[in-house]
């Protein structure tokens, strides 16, 4: 049996494929159009599962949809109900909208899918639609390795839930509780997202990153004015400050007095302040999500806990769940935001619909996240040749010693290899790497490669087996969703004046033996990375170690600011050719930028707009 | 049409009868904003 699981429409749309209950293909519409979080429907993401798969649409049992459109118009009609008339010019931007498109989404989609693929489905059996957080709950729990588990699911909104809390055993998911609309979590941290300049949905991670910069001042005054916070971690938001609900911006006047003065302008200055006000809505967030872990375990009994919504990317309250909750093992789906939602949607239909068994495997059912397109060395060959690229043919055992030896040369490495991931971040698929105990390479690859702010910290990916001695960790963490600090053998203490240092002054301070991933706290958001799920990464970082004694790598994602991360060699080749990477491995196949024809360089700082 | 059966059964399970009222004025005043020049569509999470 083969389920199609469609997230579009919002934001970040994305195709999975699941058969016999086992995910085979899942990929984001982005990577295909290169069009950042592009939300249309997701032909070219779909059009690779069926490939991926050899089947065509009419080989497909069910096509499920994420969410439920009548649902959230009815969210809609009673939100401005209920606050009419201020919402006035809020309903008359979003109204036309739904009444061309979204009201009719079902006949939508049938449309969309018989015109790509010319295929008729019997669509009122054929087209199944998820609730929004049973799409997450069911993404963070059926591909999990636990046979039972809590479910702890928090975004900004789907219909009306917020937050769940849902219990999952075997082939059932059963939710509990959820805190609605216009409570929510994921809105409060947008909202400061907005407030500190950067873009509500995207710019969520920049403010986790500026964070540590800062001093949590704002914290109490957090709590004391726009949160109550119940024990069990049930919350509730002072309405009277956010204008999310029928306006065009996040937060208000109130919000601004509050917080003494206007919101930040986009690309402005950051200052102190700015930084303090992310340390604080980030301790928040993560007092909250430790309660409402708290009740879960208690209400659960289950030492296992699966997660996911957009606020599970937040991995720095991943790591203090994991370090200070009630739980022994966590769990988190990988692709946590609404693309995530075309896996979860795939396999509540398969398991909660239709009844159908859980597989258990030893490792988790997401496969490591490489469940994107990957290209033959044959397709590289001619790909390359047909743009005019100067390539090395190699073998692999040589493929993996010239990038070992690259990185040891504090080189900048295009790696593009396998079958890309699925989900927000690169695991060493599509990933740019560099060597972590060079002091330069922080602002090299901010500055010169990824064009993006210089104040933001780089992730580092770790063989499993060295996690312990390099990282206050020891489990596994291979979706880069978890954060820990580096030991303190590998640590060098600051001194009062430098501890002083205002902001990215405070960056460029080495901080140890890997100061391109140790964060101004020491704290470092950590890719484990295993044998089992992609042994050429495992054996490229094994290469480094050999060399250098360190088995520790900057990873970074594939892309610069604003751009999604590359899917085919000729998006590698651009990529290299439009930054200052030093050398491109694709397959077995490695590019030196000295030796490519100058005609092809591009500018790409500006190529995309800013993120 | 079979948008109408749609929201009927949408009401029917939701057991909210009360919004068809409220529907059918949001629908006559919205259709006046869809016959209007289009407005860009806000970017804000809690609209969509």
């Amino acid at each position: 049996m083969r389920i199609l699981g469609i997230s579009a429409y919002y934001h970040d749309s994305a195709a999975a494929l699941v058969r016999d209950g086992e995910l085979v293909a899942a990929a984001q519409e982005e990577r295909f159009t290169r069009v950042k979080h592009d939300a249309r429907f997701p032909f070219h993401a779909t059009e690779y599962c069926l490939r991926q798969e050899g089947v065509g649409l009419a080989d497909v049992d069910f096509v499920v949809f994420y969410d439920k459109p009548l649902l959230k118009f009815e969210r809609l009609l009673e939100t401005y109900l209920a606050l009419a008339p201020s919402g006035l010019k809020s309903f008359r931007m979003a109204f036309p909208l739904w009444a061309r498109e979204k009201l009719f989404q079902k006949n939508l989609l049938c449309r969309e899918l018989k015109g790509a693929f010319g295929v008729e489905l019997d669509w009122d059996k054929q087209l199944l639609f998820t609730e929004h957080h049973i799409s997450h709950a069911a993404s963070a729990f059926f591909p999990s390795p636990y046979d039972e588990a809590a479910i702890l699911t928090m975004d900004g909104v789907g219909e009306w839930a917020t937050t769940s809390a849902a219990f999952g055993k075997g082939n059932s998911l059963d939710i509990r509780k959820e805190i609605h609309f216009p409570h929510s979590l994921g809105l409060l941290y947008s909202a400061f997202t907005y407030y500190t300049g950067f873009k509500v949905n995207s710019g969520e991670y920049k403010v986790m990153g500026l964070a540590p910069y800062g001093q949590p001042v704002y914290a109490q005054k957090i709590f004391d004015n726009l949160i109550d916070v119940k024990e069990d971690g049930s919350f509730w938001l002072n309405l009277d400050y956010f204008n999310y609900c029928t306006g065009l911006t996040m937060t208000n006047e109130r919000f601004d007095a509050l917080f003494g003065g206007p919101p930040r302008k986009p690309e402005e200055l950051l200052t102190q302040h700015h930084m303090d006000l992310a340390a604080s809505i980030q301790v928040v967030l993560e007092e909250v999500v430790l309660k409402l872990t708290r009740g879960l375990a208690a209400e659960t009994g289950s030492k296992n806990l699966c997660l996911a919504g957009g606020v599970a990317l937040n991995c720095v309250a991943n790591g203090r769940v994991l370090r200070e909750g009630c739980f022994e093992n966590i769990w988190i789906q990988p692709a946590a935001g609404d693309a995530g939602g075309a896996v979860g949607a795939a396999f509540a239909a398969y398991h909660m619909a239709l009844g159908q068994p859980r597989k258990q495997s030893a490792h988790d059912g997401m496969k490591g996240a490489y469940l994107g397109p990957a290209f033959t060395d044959e397709e590289i060959e001619v790909r390359l040749k047909k743009i005019g690229a100067v390539y090395h043919s190699v073998t692999q055992p040589e493929m993996i010693e010239a990038v070992a030896e690259a990185l040891k040369n504090e080189k900048a490495v295009g790696w593009a290899q396998g079958r890309m991931e699925f989900g927000p971040r690169a695991l060493g698929a599509r990933s740019i790497l560099g060597d972590a105990r060079s002091p330069q390479m922080q602002s090299i690859l901010n500055l010169k490669v990824k064009y993006r702010e210089s104040f933001r910290p780089f992730a580092p990916s770790v063989l499993r087996e060295d996690v312990s001695e390099w990282f206050e960790m020891d489990v596994d963490s291979p979706y880069m969703l978890q954060v820990a600090n580096v030991t303190r053998k590998h640590c060098t203490e600051m001194t009062e004046e430098q501890k002083k240092l205002f902001g990215i002054e405070k960056l460029n301070v080495p901080r140890g033996d890997i100061p391109a991933v140790t964060h101004v706290d020491y704290s470092a958001r950590i890719q484990t990375v295993h044998r089992e799920t992609n042994p050429l990464y495992h054996a490229l970082l094994e290469s480094f170690k050999a060399k250098t004694g360190c088995p520790v790598v900057v990873n970074t994602s594939f892309n610069v600011r604003g751009e999604p991360i590359v899917c085919t060699p000729e998006d590698a080749y651009a990529c290299f050719m439009g930054t200052e990477l030093d050398l491109l491995a694709v397959g077995n196949y490695l590019l030196w930028k000295e030796e490519q024809p100058a005609e092809l360089k591009r500018n790409y700082e500006n190529a995309f707009s800013p993120d | 049409m079979s948008i109408v059966k749609e929201l009927w059964a949408f009401m029917r399970i939701r057991k909210k009868f009360w919004l068809l009222p409220v529907l059918i004025v949001t629908l006559i005043v919205g259709l006046t904003l869809v016959l209007a020049p289009s407005a860009i569509a806000p970017f804000i999470y809690a609209l969509f």
